[in-house]
Parts: C-alpha cells; structure tokens; sequence
C-alpha cells in the first residue's frame, strides 16, 4: 500500500484535485484486469479458430479467401493509429495544452476508421466470393475472431469521439486524463491482439 | 400483411406463448402445472405492486435499495434474489422427485417436455441465481468489512453486476409466464440447443439469462479482485487477512479467468442460432466438442467459485465458535490458493465419455484426485481449530459440522468418479446426481446458510431465532441424506438422470424415500423463512447493537451492528492477524478515538437499475425476435453508460461532526452495556459486547 508516490507510468495523477488517494491506481488497475479478462475471450476464440482451421467443409478456405496485401495496410494502419495515441499520452503527459491532445486523438480516430473500412472491404470481397460465414466451421471461426476484434476498434472508436467530447465539455481534468489512459491501455492492447491475428490468420493462412 | 406487422411489433409472441391458453386448449395436469406457476409469478409481480403503493414504499425501495450504491445494501440485494431463486429451484426439485416417484410404469403428472424444463431451470436457478447471487452477496457485504474498507473499489459497477444478475433472473421468471424454457439442461449441450432441435424460445431464455449473469458476475470478480488487492486499510497485509477474504479473493479471480469461456459459449450458440453460423451444429464443420470444452473450462473452475467462500464461511465460524484462532492458518490460504490453481486443470473429468484416449484421461483422473490434498488440509485445519477449543453448538457450527461429514462423503464418491473406468459406468446415472449434490449442498448452500446466520446480527442488528436455526438445521441435513443417498443407489443400479419416466419397480422404495427427503429440504426452506419472521417479530430483546454478539475476531466485528453506511469511522490500522481480538484482550477495542474527519462516500445512482432494464429489455426482444426492442434496449445501454461518464458530481461528504456523534454515541454504550459471557451468547443477554474467553497460556 505504501510506496513511491508515482503511481503508474507516465502520469501522476494521485494528489491531483478531486480524486481520492488511490483512485487513479485503483481505476487503472481495475481496466488491467478487465483487459485480461477480455484478453482470454481473445485467447479461446483463437483456440477455437485453431481447431476449425481443416473444417472447411468444402467453401473456400485460408489459402483462396485471404489476401496478405490488405491485411499488411491494414496493420500499418493500426500501428500507426497506436503511435498517434502514444503521441497524445505524450502530449497530456507534459501538459501541452488542449490542440495536441486532439490532433492526435483526431488522427487516431481517423485511423481506427481507416483500419474499420479497409477490413469491412475486405470482408466484403469474401462475401462477394462465397465465402460466407454460414458456408463451413472455418469461416465461421473466421468470423467471429476477426469481426471481435473490429468491434473492440468501433468501441475505441466510439471512445474517442466521448473522449473529445469530455474535452470539449471538462477541459483536461483528471478525470478525463484517468479515462484517457484506460483508452490508451484498451487501443494499444487492440494493437497486440491485432499482431496476433496477422500473424496466426494471415500470415499462417497465406504462408502456411 | 397484419401477420408481418404483428412479427415487426411482437416478433414470435402468438397466443400459444402463454401458459394459461396452452392449459386451455390442452387441460392436463402438466399444462395445469405450468400455468399455476405462470400465473404464480403475474401474481406474485402484482401483489408486489400492489404492496408497495399500498405501503407507499416505491420511494424508499429506490431511493434507499435500488438507486443506492453501498456494498452492505448491495450484498443484502443479492442474498434476497438468492433467496427468492432458491424457493423456486427447490419447489422444482420437489416437483421432479414427485415425477419420478410416481411415474414408475406410469405417465406421472409432468409431460416429457415440463420435466425437462424443470431439470433445465432447477440447474440453472441453483448455480447462477441462487449459489452465485448468495456467495456473491456474502463476500459484497463482508469482505469491505473485513479489510478495514469503505466500500468495494468500484461501487458504480457493483450496482451494474447486481442489476444484469438480476436482470437474467428476472429473464429465467419472465420465461415462466411468457414462453418456455430450455430443455437442454443446465448445461445447453449442442447440438441439441442448436434450432434444428429445439428451434423455440427455449434456448434463447437460457442463453441470454446466463449471459446477462456471466457479464454481472465478470465484473464483480474484477471488482473484487481490485477491491482486494488495493483497498485494504493501512497494515492489512495479505497474510494478515481473515480467510473468508482470502477465499473471496482466490473466487474473484477465477471468476475473471473463468467467466469468460461461458461468455463465449453462450454467444457462439447464439450465433449459431441467430446468424446460421457453424460453431456447434452436425453439419458444415460444426464441432460440439469446442462448446464441452468452452463450457467446462467454465464450469469446473465455477464448482471452486462456488465452494470456496463456503470454505471462507466455515474458517470464520469454526473459529469463532470455538473461542480459538484459525489453527494452520497459513496452510488454509495455500490450500485455498492450491485449489484456485488445479480448479483450471481438471475440466476434462466432466466428459471422459467423449472420445479422447485413455491416456488424457488418466492424466485427467490423476489431476482431479489431487484435488483432495489440499481440501483434506483444510478438513483437518477445521478439525484442529475445535480441539480443545470452548466450542458452543450454535445454528451456524451445527451446519459447519453437517459440512465436514457430509462433504467428506461426496469427496470420496468424487475420487470414484475421477477414476475413469468407474465413470464409463455410472456416466450419466443419478450417481452422479447424488455426487455432485453431496458436494454442493454441503459445500454450498451449508455454508451460505451458516454465513447468512453467522453476519445476519451484523447486518440488521439483531440476532436470528437459535431454536428455528436448529429446526432448520435439522431439515436441510437429514433432508439431503434421505434425499441423495438413495440416488447413489438408484445410480449403480443403472438409474439414468434426467428421466421423466421409469421401469423398473424396485426403484420405487427408493424414489419414494428420496421424496421425503425433498419434502424435507423443503421444510428446511419454509423454516429459514419462519426463522427470518419469528426473529423480526421479535428483534427487540435480541439487539446486539455494539456488533460483536460471538466474540469473533476479525474487523467487520469491531463496529456497530448495523454498520454506519461508512463502515468505519475511522480506517483501522492493523499490525497483526485477529488486530480486532488482539486489542479486545487489551480492552482497548472501545477506546475513546479521533480525530474524526470528512467521509467521502458514493451518492446514489440509476446507472445500475437503467442498464439492468435496458439490459434484460435487449436480452427479452433477442429471445422473442422482438429486433426493435433489442436494438433499443442495446442502445439505450451504452447511451445511459457514456451519460454517466459525462456526472461529475458523484460524492457527497459526510461531516465529521457528524461521524463524530455517531462514534462516540457507540463507544459510551459499548462502556455501559454489560459483557455477555459465552454460556449466556444465544440468551437475550447478548448485546453484542463479548466477554473475552479466557484465550490460551501465551507460549
């Protein structure tokens, strides 16, 4: 309970005005453990994916369906959209004022819809090809692991746009910055998930 | 063109979804049974009303309950939903002995279709709305406490995971009067929950009540877990925790680990079902064997989840009543701990029928019994604390004991069934009815009984009739033996589960003594209640009002019964396990105090009624097709989730003055009230200042 007065990385949020003692700490570690949780729902549907990955019942498969080329944009985008946040904890780290905090919230934003559209073409393409959800247990698989992680990017998403809001409407106080870094903690988490799906769905699906 | 409008407004809802025109049309004695319970619940939600208005209690039911965010109101919440669940579960239960005894070479009085709802919801009831609610309220209302807190880490969610739990409950009572349920057991094996087989509402009820609940229960195992590790008062090490904390801990966080894969399962069988997707279906790929293990991933960690607050329970009242401290004290938290662990390596046990080698069956088997170390350890830790000790036979030990012996009994029929040739033998036969019963029924509801006894006078300030205690006792123990033991009988002689009809004559005399024994377990309910209204009838002469009626050891009993809504006037420091025992031998447990300072608490909020409502609205207008209302119950959700994050205004402060009066007030009574001594403890004499039992020679 007792310890250095730096609470977690980057930002000291504990004798900031209205929160109690603890609160941030406690706040932040709570999202760890969600992300955890939400990290083994991940885990079970890649197992699941693992398992289907010869049910393919005779629709088209990993090697036919999935083009290596737009799942790499699609990573560069949401590595990059990952930079842009940590380019916005930065700026709320050293108090640089409200504009820097929103660009790169905004850039980020932008990015998450960017990555969203791309994977929605590209979901798109396979449905035009036949290979629907309801064809086989390998789409299916297929289907509920890579939209999950879409949804985690919507919600990101949709967090942001509150994130601005709460901005605009609060200025940058600590409870804002509290929320804030539980997004940043949620989007970066949605970044190493994402490496995992390129690696075990695209790169195994294409390679492989 | 009305047909399309009315499955726009209404979705699958036609006239044949209500019970009372199915017993219409069809007048049997099932449909009879069905819509008696049907309209048990219209009624039972009208007269409610018609109370409340009556009373004018609307007001303070939210104001004071629903809306309110302290752990304390939070925890009692869920007892009741607990308790209100288990009296339909156990009425259940009493239908199907019934059936069963009676249906014998002939048809009973519960068609094939009732029966198997009734199996379905009895399961489903018991663990996820009556076991979960009860221990999950226990550990809301005592742990805080125990650490020396003033409330759980996030009061906010406790109210949201109460409410979803609720919410699904309510889905489980809708489905009486609206619908059907389930046949597919407590379980929803596929493919049989899949629409080929059951494409009704059934299945839908039970996959969006348990989401609803695994979704609450996610986030109280989170809440817990920071609640644990990061609000403890100053120099409550871990190690100086009391164990009923230690255990809730150990469930938090399988809880955060184990909730998830039946999050999972739930939602890939309802895309299954809604979307035509192939996770669990016998054709395209389909794998049922991913939803098994999905599901008991979950499920054998849960059988943990349940019984180690019981475990808590029994640690805390042994040793209470027993005036000693908890002997091997270190060796209950690395049990408990040992226990959390191996609870993740052992979920293939529940279907070593299914097709994998021998040799994963061995290694599972091996696992499974290793299991028993460490809960032996705790057997005879238990043991040890009574030796020697001034052990007094109060309802809550009485229900401790049943425990050791009964639950000892089921431990050695389960190292049976771990043994995987004698489970191909008794696989699905009320053998392992009766184990699992033997189990959870000691292991469980024992313990949240003897619990709700034990911190009842805590709660509400006065203590709980002994004599109904006992009576109560005295059911629910011989109720369970003439219940299951000759389940154990009927299994080995080939008895298969879940029969709604049987054939063989010389089960009769044992079908016939298992229903007494439900009949008992029934009366063991009906005197709880009894108990719980002699006791309010007559709480004046048996106030315990300084909070510490058994002489008990750890903080929640070092402030006054009820507790302020602020727990502790002052955050205790700690430098020692049994810190509140420690200082009563020094009588400095009443000490003048101070200084007294502004308490900060959380102000009430609808958050947690709203997304409940817009929760179970989402989840009703998914089981009916309803699309409209499920959209807007989904939306209407998140809509109230990101409004709350835009309320700053969410404390209000309690004075010091105020904290000041009220603390004092206590501390000059704790002076002027008499010392009750152990003999006298269950005697009107007991105002809840104890008497300190000579405690042992120091070493």
């Amino acid at each position: 309970m007792s310890g250095p007065q730096l609470r977690h990385v980057g930002l000291n949020l504990s004798d900031s005005d209205d929160l109690e003692p603890g609160e941030a700490e406690t706040g932040l570690y709570g999202f760890w453990i969600f992300l955890m949780s939400d990290a083994i729902l991940f885990a079970l549907l890649f197992a699941i994916y693992g398992t289907q990955l010869a049910a393919t019942a005779g629709a088209p498969g990993p090697a036919a369906e999935f083009k290596i080329g737009g799942a790499f944009v699609e990573t560069l985008i949401l590595l990059t959209s990952s930079l842009t946040f940590g380019l916005a904890s930065i700026a709320m780290k050293y108090d640089r004022g409200r504009t820097g905090l929103v660009t790169m919230l905004c850039l980020t934003l932008g990015l998450g819809i960017a990555f969203l559209g791309f994977e929605l073409s590209d979901f798109a393409t396979m449905v035009s090809d036949g290979a629907t959800l309801d064809r086989s247990g390998f789409l299916s698989a297929f289907f509920a692991l890579v939209p999950t992680h879409g949804l985690h990017v919507t919600a990101g998403c949709v967090w942001i746009v509150v994130m601005l809001a709460q901005i605009a409407a609060f200025g940058i106080d600590a409870r804002v910055k509290l929320n804030l870094l539980k997004l940043g903690l949620f989007w970066h988490f949605l970044d190493i998930i994402w490496i995992a799906i390129f690696s075990v769905v695209y790169l195994q699906g294409t390679l492989g | 063109m009305s047909a399309e409008i009315w499955y726009a407004l209404l979705g699958r809802i036609d006239a044949k979804a209500f019970p009372f025109v199915r017993a219409w049309d069809n007048p049997t004695v099932s449909e009879l049974i069905g819509a008696f319970a049907g309209a048990l619940v219209v009624i039972g939600a009208l007269a409610l009303a018609a109370l409340l208005t009556w009373k004018r209690w609307w007001r303070p039911l939210f104001r004071d309950w629903l809306t309110s965010l302290d752990h304390k109101k939070i925890g009692i919440m869920y007892i009741v939903l607990a308790g209100v669940m288990l009296s339909r579960a156990l009425v259940e239960a009493v239908l199907m002995r019934a059936q069963q005894s009676l249906a014998v070479n002939a048809p009973g009085i519960v068609a094939p279709e009732h029966f198997a709802q009734l199996f379905s919801t009895h399961g489903t009831i018991m663990i996820f709305f009556m076991a979960m609610p009860f221990l999950t309220g226990l550990i809301n209302y005592v742990v805080p406490l125990q650490i020396g807190a003033r409330d759980v880490a996030f009061p906010l969610l406790n109210s949201i995971s109460l409410m979803l739990t609720a919410g699904g409950a309510g889905l489980v009572m809708i489905s009486l009067a609206v619908g059907e349920f389930s046949t597919g057991g407590w379980s929803g094996y596929p493919p049989f929950t899949e629409t080929a087989f059951q494409p009704g509402v059934g299945p839908d009820y039970w996959i969006w009540a348990i989401t609803l609940s695994s979704l609450g229960t996610t986030l109280s195992g989170l809440n817990f877990a920071a609640t644990i590790y990061k609000k403890r008062c100053p120099g409550m090490h871990l190690m100086r925790m009391p164990l009923f904390s230690w255990t809730a801990l150990c469930t938090a966080i399988l809880m955060i680990f184990a909730m998830p894969p039946l999050t999972l399962a739930t939602a890939l069988l309802a895309l299954d079902r809604y979307l035509g997707f192939h996770f669990f279906t016998n054709d395209l790929g389909g794998n049922v064997m991913n939803y098994v293990n999905l599901f008991w991933l979950f499920g054998h960690p849960e059988v943990y989840i349940l019984i180690l607050p019981a475990f808590g329970v029994y640690s805390e009242v042994i040793s209470a009543f027993s005036s000693k401290e908890l002997y091997g004290y270190t060796s209950l938290v690395v049990a408990t701990m040992v226990i959390g662990v191996l609870s993740f390596t052992v979920w293939l046990h529940h279907f070593f029928t299914m097709g994998q080698s021998a040799d994963v069956n061995a290694a599972f088997g091996i696992a499974t019994m290793t299991i028993a170390v460490p809960t032996g350890v705790k057997i005879y830790d238990w043991i040890w604390t009574m030796f020697r000790g001034e052990v007094r036979f109060t309802a809550p030990m009485l229900f401790s004991l049943a425990f050791i012996l009964t639950f000892v009994l089921g431990g050695l029929s389960g190292i049976l069934l771990a043994i995987p040739p004698i489970d191909y033998m008794v696989h699905n036969t009320v053998f392992l009815v009766a184990h699992f019963h033997n189990m959870l029924i000691p292991g469980l509801l024992y313990g949240m009984i003897a619990g709700y006894m034990f911190w009842f006078p805590k709660a509400f300030g006065f203590r709980l009739s002994e004599r109904w205690g006992k009576i109560a006792f005295v059911c629910w123990v011989a109720g369970f033996y003439l219940a299951f033991m000759p389940l154990y009988v009927l299994g080995l002689a080939g008895m298969t589960r879940r029969s709604q009809a049987l054939f063989e004559p010389d089960f009769r005399p044992w079908l016939l003594a298992a229903i007494v024994g439900a009949l008992l377990l029934l009366g063991g309910l009906v005197s709880l209640f009894v108990q719980l209204w002699v006791s309010v009838r007559d709480r004046a002469e048996n106030r315990v009002p300084i909070g510490d009626p058994w002489d008990a050891r750890s903080l929640e009993w070092s402030v006054p019964a009820p507790p302020p809504e602020y727990n502790f006037a002052l955050i205790p420091q700690v430098d020692r396990l049994d810190a509140f025992y420690w200082l009563k031998e020094r009588e400095q447990a009443y000490a003048p105090a101070g200084p007294y300072r502004d308490i900060r608490v959380p102000r009430n909020s609808w958050v947690g009624p709203l997304v409940g409502l817009t929760g179970t609205a989402c989840a009703f207008g998914l089981v009916w097709h309803i699309w409209w209302l499920a959209i807007l119950g989904f939306a209407g959700l998140w809509a109230v989730v990101i409004a709350r994050s835009f309320v700053r205004d969410t404390h209000r402060i309690i004075p010091a003055a105020e904290v000041a009066a009220a603390d004092r007030r206590w501390r000059d009574a704790a002076w002027a009230t008499g010392a009750v001594p152990r003999q006298l403890e269950v005697t009107t004499a007991n105002r809840g200042l104890a008497k300190i039992f000579p405690s042992e020679v120091p070493a």
